[in-house]
């Protein structure tokens, strides 16, 4: 999966740490199945931030192509 | 999936089988596919049909007796289809024939003696198989007796282009040959001898004695095999007007005789068997459905100038009234199998390749989860076909062996899972009662919908039935069976089983068709009957409903068909409450409203389709007797009613306009109703969760929740715990919060502000993929 829909339009704080989220590696899950992506997180505790148009979109691809395996 | 079965039910669909007129040809021309062309304006294409079935297609669409126009079945409505003349028309305008493809040429020789049409269309037919053809003719050209038919019939060139594309297969032509049927050099037992095989088709006379003494029969013809050709000598095949004399001369037959005699040699040649798999060789009788009611009659379009046949326009005009013949009952009626692009003996064989793809993917998942299963496919079919057998295997057999998609069914699953959980399932005797002859199971959904009706329902039973009405909150599990998922639904059923026999076996009064069916097919042990026979009218003591002046249309559920009982029961009760009704279909034809099959939530827009088209079928108000139909044609915004809406007062004043309550409604309801029940009922003290926290969900986001499957409760989790735990994001652009919270499979994402102490929900959405 591209990092592009993870792109927020907007800055996000993480509501814990109170600091912004950078552009980060992290690992996707589903059904067995591991991806690394880039994402927007945060820095302190590793809050990963999804946005809609990711969970709607490419997201749902993969996680339907997956369960089609 | 069985393999044996899968064949049988391919075999049990008869989309393809050929439609009378090919079935009618001795050499089955695929005249449908012809007379398709022709309406197309492709006469080459028409053309090349031909030439696909038949070696001379020229001389033959000039001349074909065709038999098939006899039996054209838009002769049910008017004319025939002119099939010959369009034949002609083929040649006229489609010329020249498609060369022949030759295969691979092989070292064997066949001698055909008689250069008439069944001899020239057998050499040709052997020729391109690849074998070396020689024909010995007795007069001094080939096809010499067709000339004689005159130019107005079949004009001397048609006969010279056919004969030029022979040449072109390489056959070697010996005219003026007289072969005798004595020993010598020009004699059977000669041609027997110097060649791998031999074809007579000598014409309709007797032959003289022979010196291979074949066999003969009464009219001292030689006696053939008629599905092989084959002769009493092993190398000697006979065929052609030999063997129809002294029948009138049919061109067609003698040409398919040419071709049954390529097949017979070329196999001989090869070692095969001769007889086997050719049962439909030559004219057999269709068995393709076709329904031609309501066609309307036309009559056949003829040649303004009758010596060279249609012009292009007029073939056109001629062509265009072939109905053209197909079955297809099943897919006329069904939103989706017409969706597919196929029909069922085409979906079983898919549906089989899906579930034996080792690597790679099942990319047909979802269509086998978007059936509704509800049985108008077989309830159409000729042949009774089951599109739901092969789908409820499909799916079973994708549950067994963990290839059914988790996202399929696991909302409509964990829904039914809140049926059968403490917020909803119930057991008890009526209040006062130790034990119950009778006991009222409302079904899920009508509670999940309607909550008052089923306080009203068990109120009036209670009043109305002696002998203790004990009351069972339930799921029958029919979303389980749906899904596929026989583990799931063994367990429901058990469960189902076990609240009978805790209250001791009592008959049960159920208000749902859909229970009505689970529990006749698989817990027959259970008594069972339906509540629309227990409503007396003037037994009601509650208010009844303003009285509706307006005509209703009656819907059946799907469950209902093949079950009579459901049917009459609702009618009966309708027509004491005075209502005026109409039909929406022949008995037993009903539609699904998108639920059935759980194809809501599979393929929803599959599932609005469907409820959209049964509603456009009448601009009537609808009425019907199961609350899932009933909320699926509100969300389509079609007006209806529950049958129960005319019995019972539930506050509403147009029970027709109330909206779907939607899937957190619907699940609050159960809840409720259950509480309500215990107190009211039992007396019981219950005590009210109170929501936490207060969320604010405009219209709009309600909606987009009820879309991606969200519900209420999830939300509030989500932002529950976000608050609890200070896990979540803070936009810098609008000061929203995004939380995000994990539930079984799923991640839910909920976007909020707060508002004087209350939460304002502003987006949600969610997947099922894990990040970390």
């Amino acid at each position: 999966m591209s990092p592009a829909g993870s792109t927020p339009a907007t800055p996000y704080l993480c509501g814990k740490c109170k600091l912004p989220l950078v552009l980060g590696k992290v690992t996707a899950h589903y059904l067995g199945s591991e991806f690394p992506i880039e994402m927007w997180r945060c820095p302190g505790c590793g809050k990963v931030l999804v946005p809609e148009s990711l969970a709607t979109g490419k997201m749902l691809q993969v996680e339907q192509a997956l369960e089609d395996k | 999936m069985d393999r044996e079965q899968v064949r049988r039910w391919e075999t049990q669909c008869i989309q393809e089988q050929a439609p009378t007129c090919t079935a009618s040809c001795p050499a089955h021309v695929d005249a449908r596919k012809l007379v398709e062309c022709v309406t197309r304006g492709d006469f080459k294409g028409g053309l090349a049909v031909l030439a696909n079935a038949v070696p001379l297609p020229l001389i033959l669409a000039h001349i074909c007796d065709h038999p098939c126009q006899a039996q054209c079945r838009r002769s049910d409505a008017g004319d025939a289809i002119e099939i010959g003349a369009l034949e002609r028309a083929c040649a006229e305008h489609g010329s020249p024939a498609p060369a022949a493809r030759c295969q691979a040429l092989r070292n064997q020789r066949v001698a055909i003696v008689g250069g008439g049409l069944s001899g020239v269309s057998a050499a040709a037919g052997l020729a391109t198989r690849g074998y070396e053809v020689a024909i010995f003719e007795a007069r001094p050209r080939l096809l010499d007796r067709l000339r004689s038919m005159g130019d107005d019939k079949l004009p001397a060139y048609v006969i010279d282009a056919d004969l030029a594309a022979l040449e072109k297969l390489g056959v070697s032509v010996h005219c003026e040959a007289l072969i005798s049927c004595h020993s010598g050099p020009f004699g059977l037992d000669a041609m027997a001898r110097d060649f791998d095989a031999v074809y007579l088709a000598p014409g309709p006379e007797p032959l003289g004695e022979d010196a291979l003494d074949l066999a003969r029969n009464e009219q001292r013809r030689i006696q053939i095999d008629p599905l092989t050709l084959a002769t009493s000598h092993v190398k000697l095949f006979a065929g052609g007007a030999q063997r129809y004399a002294p029948a009138p001369y049919s061109p067609i037959l003698s040409i398919a005789d040419g071709n049954y005699a390529a097949v017979s040699i070329d196999r001989f040649l090869q070692g095969a068997s001769l007889g086997a798999t050719r049962d439909n060789q030559g004219a057999y009788p269709s068995s393709l459905y076709v329904n031609t009611k309501g066609l309307p009659a036309s009559t056949a379009i003829h040649a303004a100038t009758d010596q060279c046949g249609y012009t292009k326009e007029e073939a056109q005009q001629e062509a265009a009234r072939c109905i053209p013949c197909q079955c297809l009952e099943c897919v006329k009626v069904c939103q989706y199998l017409e969706d597919y692009g196929a029909y069922p003996k085409r979906y079983v064989r898919q549906i089989y390749n899906n579930e034996c793809i080792v690597m790679g993917v099942r990319n047909l998942n979802r269509m086998v989860n978007s059936c509704a299963l509800c049985g108008l496919c077989t309830a159409v079919c000729p042949e009774k076909f089951s599109m739901a057998d092969v789908i409820l295997d499909a799916r079973q057999s994708m549950v067994q062996k963990g290839k059914m998609p988790p996202s399929a069914h696991d909302f409509a699953l964990r829904d039914m899972a809140l049926s059968q959980s403490e917020a909803f399932a119930l057991a008890r005797h009526q209040p006062g009662f130790q034990s119950s002859q009778t006991a009222f199971l409302p079904g899920c959904q009508l509670s999940a919908s309607s909550p008052g009706h089923v306080a009203a329902c068990y109120e009036y039973l209670r009043n109305t039935i002696p002998g203790g009405v004990g009351l069972i909150l339930a799921c029958c599990s029919a979303p389980a069976f749906w899904a596929g998922d026989n583990a799931k639904f063994q367990e429901a059923l058990h469960a189902l089983e076990a609240a009978w026999l805790e209250l001791g076996t009592p008959r049960l009064i159920t208000a749902c068709p859909s229970c009505f069916k689970t529990l006749k097919d698989h817990l027959p042990q259970i008594p069972i009957e339906i509540l629309w026979q227990h409503l007396v009218p003037k037994l009601l003591t509650k208010a009844r409903p303003e009285p509706t002046s307006r005509t209703l249309a009656i819907h059946d559920p799907c469950s209902t068909r093949g079950i009579n009982l459901l049917e009459d029961s609702a009618r009966t009760l309708l027509r004491e409450l005075e209502i005026e009704t109409v039909e929406l279909n022949e008995p037993g034809l009903t539609t699904c409203c998108g639920y059935g099959g759980l194809v809501q939530f599979v393929n929803p827009s599959l599932a609005d389709k469907t409820v959209a088209r049964r509603a456009s079928t009448s601009d009537k108000d609808f009425v019907t007797y199961c609350a899932m139909c009933r909320d699926r044609f509100a969300h389509q915004g079609k007006r209806a009613v529950h049958i129960l809406d005319l019995v019972f007062a539930n506050g509403d004043s147009d029970p027709a306009a109330r909206p779907d309550p939607g899937f957190s409604t619907r699940q609050d309801n159960r809840a409720h109703l259950k509480s309500q029940l215990l107190r009211d009922v039992w007396g019981e003290e219950v005590s009210i969760m109170t929501p936490s926290i207060e969320l604010r969900i405009s219209e709009e986001v309600s909606k987009l929740l009820e879309k991606r499957m969200i519900l209420i409760e999830d939300v509030r989790r989500t932002v529950e715990n976000a608050e609890l735990t200070g896990d979540k994001l803070e936009s810098l652009a609008t000061g929203h919060s995004l939380a995000s919270y994990r539930s079984s499979c799923v991640t839910y994402w909920v976007e909020y502000s707060s508002d004087e102490g209350a939460f304002v929900v502003h987006n949600a959405y969610s997947h099922r993929m894990e990040v970390r």
